[in-house]
Order: structure tokens, then C-alpha cells, then sequence
């Protein structure tokens, strides 16, 4: 059973989320509502996970990201999802830099309302995947330009799951393909970006990931 | 009408004015000119003492360029007395800087004249608008009297002057102060207040986006995840199913719709993160790349957000005029000025002056104090570029 740190300021939204967390199964060890509980929280209970959103007191900008970040300063393995009301591509980068081998998460916070996907994701994340809310990935796939112009529309859709962080599996469901198939996909996408082939999903993702970021 | 000053008072109907503190407020004005006058008399006496011939002089202007600070502090607030306008801005910063500015400058003048003219002319005005009655009333006092008769009317004359005597008292120290506030208060007061209007506008703005992001939004993401749990317990095939799963969809369409209108409103990443963060976001999100080179200091508010909307307008007009292949957005700080550059290799031939979005950034830009220029030959490029006042 997952051990959740959970953050989240407003408390409807709190309570729905332990909710939701439990009914899938997980225990949700604390809930609190500023990055100062969550830094104590996290620090003293040693989740499995911690989920927080982005803005909280007492500033309300970007609390709960920077208490992430602080937190994977001591404990550089620990797992995040980050929450957020809309996409900053600014976060996004931090929390992936911060944790190059650790599960990160960042998702909008529309994506609580599929809630099967979402506990997915908080799993995910958990056993140190990543997970990237799908219009984080397709803002860096519209703005590039150059070598992803050669993938075909199918390439394309492809390198956008993976970017999310999808699974091989995971994709081949999506795109009701075989996964023979989107092997050969993305192999061909790996060579036509000049990325090199790997075969652990989660180093995949970051490359990619680093790749579309102009890194 | 209630009177904001002297001046205005004078304006009104005798017999409001006399009822009026605006008289008296004027006396008391007037008569506060006792103090300097005292003052740069005993320094010019205290300088004859120790300097001899020259010394008063010396004196005098070396205690009116020490002392010009304390000089127009105490002019201002005696203009309260007058004057019930907002305060009058006082000038800031080192003393270098001080002096590179005009406002230096009208601070030190202002200070002599009042040190030199303004307290005894003051004191004359008082003493001849006083005097007058003052004399008539005290006629059947004074040797030499000139009859009964004449000396009745005399005091009479001498009672029916002393309401007559608040206008010149009201009038000179309305127009003094008038004065007074017009060298003292800067000469871009009106773009001060301009500025602090758009500063209070944004403020609103943060606002606006801190109560949908607290309140609608929290409510309308809770809603929809009640949705997403109600999905679960409910049979797929079923009626119910369907007419829940619709519900879910709106309410994910409402709050995507939510987004993109709090985005508009104030960006959090702005605040945050400040503005070259902020506009890689918005250069991310631009259809057209868009290179950012931007240094990563933190500014002032004001020329974060001003800046903000130039570039994300620039960028939408580069989006939906340009037909570029590629963007770019640089800029330096340097000695308290953001230099912005928005360029783009499309087709130019973009007007300010068309009712675009520019104008009302032109006019942002204003408010600032900065400067702002589009060139834009047919055929392109189109470079627009901005230079805003700052403090890093």
C-alpha cells in the first residue's frame, strides 16, 4: 500500500483527493495545507510519495514546487507529482531537473477528474516513472521545429505518449497498435532525432523529454 | 462644490467663505512665515558676527543649500494648511542622483526664494491686509483724534474692513501655495498618477486571479473528480452512465475555459518566477519558435508585468500577421533600463499607428516613462523594441 504525503491548500479539494487516493487503495499518511507542514511532514513520515500542488500560502506562487525541491535536496530519490492549475513549462523543467533518477510527476490539475488515470499516474510516479500532463507535451511539440518535421503523423503521436511517459504498452493500447509496432516506431523516432537506443522506459523519457526542451 | 484649497474657497459666495475655516487657515498659513524669516535672520546675523561684511550673505546660502530639505518639508506641510490635495511627492535617492535630476534643482530654488522673499512678503501681506482695519479700529485710541463724529465712523469703517481683509490674506496664500506646490510637486505628476492608477489596475487584476483560482477553480476541479468517482460506481452500459460522463465532459470543458481566462488575467509564473521565465512560457506557446535570450535578474512590478504584455502581444501579432518562421525575444538590463528586442522574419509591414494591440501597449509603455518603437518595412523583418525604466 502507497504511504501519500498529500498538499493541497484549499480544503474541499484536499479532502476529495484523500478520498479518492484511499478508495484507490493507498493511505494517505498526511494531509496538509502549506509547504512548511508538508516540508515537516514529508521529512518526519518518509512517504512512498508526495503529491502537492504547486501554489499555496503564504505567498501563493510556487510553494509547493519549491518544498519539492527542497525535500529532493535531502532525499534526491524521493518521488513528486505536482499539481498545477495551468501549464508552466518553467516548473515542469525544475521538477525534471531536480530528480534525474527519481519518479517526478507533473500534471495539471484537470486530470484529477479521470480518476483512474490519475491514481495510475500517482502509481507511476511512485515506482519512479514519469508522468507528464499531455499539454506540457504538446507545447514543446509545437514549438519545435528542424528534425521532428521528418517523423511521420504516427511517429509524431508516438513520440508525444512517450513523452508523457507512457509505457510501450501503455501505447500500444492508446493507439490500439501492436507493441511490435510501436517498438519499431520508436526506434525509427529515436534514430531520426539522432537519441540514442535505450531500452529502460524511464531513461527513454528523459531523453526525450531533454530533447524536445532544447537541452 | 466643498473647496479642495484657498484658492477655491475664494470662489464661493462671501458669506460661505467667512464661514469658512479657509480664512483663518490662511492666517495661520501666512503667519507661520515668522519661523524661516527668523530663522535666516539669525543666520545671517550669526554670519555678520563671525565673517564680517560677507558673512550674511555666505551664511545664507550655505544654510539654504544644507538646510533645503528641512526648508521644503516644512513648506509642504504648512501646505496642508491650504491645501487639502493629496501630498506632494518627496524626492528620493541618493544625493548625487538627486542633484542629476531637475527636481534638485527646483527643490534648492524653491528653498532660496523662500529663504530670500516668500516669509517677508508674507508677513507685509499680513500686516497691510490687518493694519488697515487695524488702524481704522483703533482710532478713538490715537492722539490727534479728528472729532467725535469721524472717529465713530472711522471704527466702523475699521469693523466692516476685517471681514474684507480675508480676501487678500485668503487669495495671497492660495496663490502662494499654488506656487509652492507647483515647483515642489514634480512636473510629471500627472504621469506619477498615471502610474500609480495602472498599478492599482493590476493589483485589482492579481486580485481577480486569486478569487477564481481560490474559489471557481478549486470547486470546479473538486466537481469534476465527484464526476470521475460517480463514473466509477455507475454501470458503463447504463443511462445514468452516459448522462454523468456528459456532466464530466462539461465540467473539464469549463475548467480548461477557466484556465485560459486566469492566464489572460495574471500570469503566476510572473510573479514567481519573474519576467524571463514568464516569457519563455509564452514563448512556448507561441505557434511560431521563438529563440528567448533574456537575463534572469528580478525587476521592479511594474516593468515586469509592462514588459510581460509587450512581448506576449508582440508574439500574437508575430502568430497572426507575421507568417515568420521563427521569432526572437532578447534583452539586457543595464543602469535601471530593460532594453526588449521582438523581432521576426515575416512579412512586415505592421502599423502601430492601425489600431493594433501596439497602441495600448504604446501607451503602457508611457505610463512608464519608456520608450517604444516598431519598424516594420514591407518585406519585413519587423523589430519592435522597448526600453522601460527599471530597478533590478
Amino acid at each position: 500500500m502507497l504511504r501519500i504525503v498529500l498538499a493541497e491548500d484549499a480544503v474541499l479539494l484536499r479532502e476529495g483527493l484523500v478520498g479518492l487516493l484511499e478508495r484507490f487503495g493507498s493511505q494517505v499518511v498526511a494531509a496538509v495545507a502549506d509547504a512548511e507542514a508538508l516540508i515537516a511532514a514529508a521529512t518526519e513520515l518518509e512517504p512512498d510519495i508526495v503529491v502537492t500542488d504547486v501554489r499555496m500560502p503564504p505567498s501563493f506562487t510556487d510553494e509547493g514546487l519549491r518544498a519539492a525541491l527542497t525535500l529532493r535536496q535531502t532525499r534526491p530519490s524521493l518521488p513528486v507529482l505536482v499539481l498545477s492549475q495551468y501549464v508552466e513549462q518553467t516548473y515542469a523543467s525544475e521538477l525534471l531537473n531536480s530528480g534525474r533518477h527519481a519518479g517526478t510527476g507533473y500534471l495539471l490539475k484537470d486530470r484529477i477528474g479521470e480518476v483512474t488515470e490519475f491514481a495510475e499516474a500517482v502509481r507511476t510516479v511512485a515506482a519512479g516513472g514519469t508522468v507528464i500532463d499531455p499539454e506540457v507535451v504538446r507545447q514543446l511539440l509545437e514549438q519545435q521545429r528542424g528534425p521532428l518535421q521528418r517523423l511521420t503523423p504516427r511517429e509524431h503521436e508516438v513520440l508525444g505518449l512517450m513523452a508523457e511517459g507512457r509505457s510501450n504498452a501503455a501505447i500500444s493500447r492508446a493507439l490500439v497498435v501492436t507493441e511490435a509496432a510501436v517498438a519499431k516506431h520508436i526506434a525509427s523516432i529515436l534514430s531520426k532525432l539522432d537519441l540514442p537506443p535505450d531500452q529502460d522506459d524511464h531513461r527513454r523519457v528523459l531523453a526525450v523529454l531533454a530533447y524536445l526542451r532544447g537541452q | 462644490m466643498i473647496a479642495r484649497s484657498a484658492l477655491e474657497a475664494l470662489t464661493q459666495s462671501p458669506l460661505r467663505l467667512l464661514r469658512s475655516a479657509w480664512p483663518w487657515r490662511s492666517l495661520a498659513y501666512l503667519l507661520l512665515s515668522v519661523i524661516p524669516g527668523a530663522f535666516i535672520i539669525s543666520v545671517g546675523w550669526l554670519g555678520g558676527q563671525l565673517m564680517g561684511t560677507v558673512g550674511p550673505t555666505l551664511a545664507g546660502f550655505t544654510v539654504v543649500i544644507v538646510a533645503t530639505p528641512v526648508i521644503n518639508a516644512f513648506e509642504r506641510l504648512r501646505l496642508k494648511l491650504v491645501d487639502r490635495s493629496p501630498a506632494l511627492p518627496r524626492v528620493r535617492g541618493s544625493l548625487i542622483r538627486r542633484l542629476r535630476d531637475s527636481d534638485a534643482w527646483r527643490e534648492f530654488a524653491h528653498a532660496l526664494v523662500a529663504m530670500l522673499a516668500l516669509w517677508w512678503i508674507d508677513l507685509l501681506v499680513l500686516a497691510v491686509a490687518l493694519g488697515v482695519p487695524g488702524t481704522f479700529l483703533t482710532a478713538p485710541f490715537q492722539p490727534n483724534g479728528t472729532g467725535p463724529v469721524a472717529t465713530v465712523l472711522f471704527t466702523l469703517a475699521g469693523f466692516l474692513l476685517i471681514p474684507v481683509a480675508a480676501y487678500p490674506l485668503t487669495a495671497w496664500a492660495g496663490a502662494r501655495a499654488a506656487m509652492s506646490r507647483a515647483i515642489l510637486g514634480s512636473q510629471d505628476e500627472l504621469a506619477r498618477s498615471r502610474a500609480r492608477l495602472m498599478g492599482a489596475f493590476e493589483l485589482e487584476r492579481r486580485r481577480i486571479e486569486r478569487d477564481l483560482h481560490d474559489g471557481a477553480q478549486q470547486r470546479l476541479v473538486a466537481l469534476s473528480m465527484k464526476l470521475g468517482l460517480a463514473k466509477l460506481s455507475a454501470d458503463v452500459n447504463s443511462p445514468l452512465y452516459k448522462e454523468i460522463d456528459e456532466a464530466h465532459e462539461q465540467a473539464k470543458l469549463a475548467l480548461s475555459d477557466l484556465r485560459e481566462l486566469i492566464r489572460g488575467v495574471h500570469p503566476q509564473v510572473l510573479s514567481g518566477r519573474g519576467l524571463a521565465a514568464a516569457v519563455r512560457d509564452a514563448a512556448g506557446r507561441s505557434p511560431v519558435p521563438v529563440t528567448v535570450d533574456l537575463p534572469s535578474t528580478r525587476l521592479d512590478e511594474a516593468a515586469e508585468v509592462t514588459a510581460y504584455y509587450v512581448v506576449t502581444e508582440a508574439l500574437a501579432n508575430v502568430a497572426k500577421h507575421s507568417g515568420a518562421q521563427r521569432a526572437w525575444v532578447s534583452g539586457e538590463v543595464s543602469k535601471g533600463l530593460l532594453r526588449l528586442e521582438i523581432g521576426d522574419d515575416g512579412v512586415g509591414g505592421a502599423d502601430p499607428a492601425a489600431g493594433s494591440g501596439l497602441t495600448g501597449l504604446a501607451d503602457r509603455i508611457s505610463t512608464l516613462d519608456g520608450q517604444f518603437s516598431v519598424s516594420s518595412p514591407a518585406g519585413g523583418p519587423t523589430v519592435v523594441r522597448v526600453e522601460l525604466p527599471c530597478s533590478a
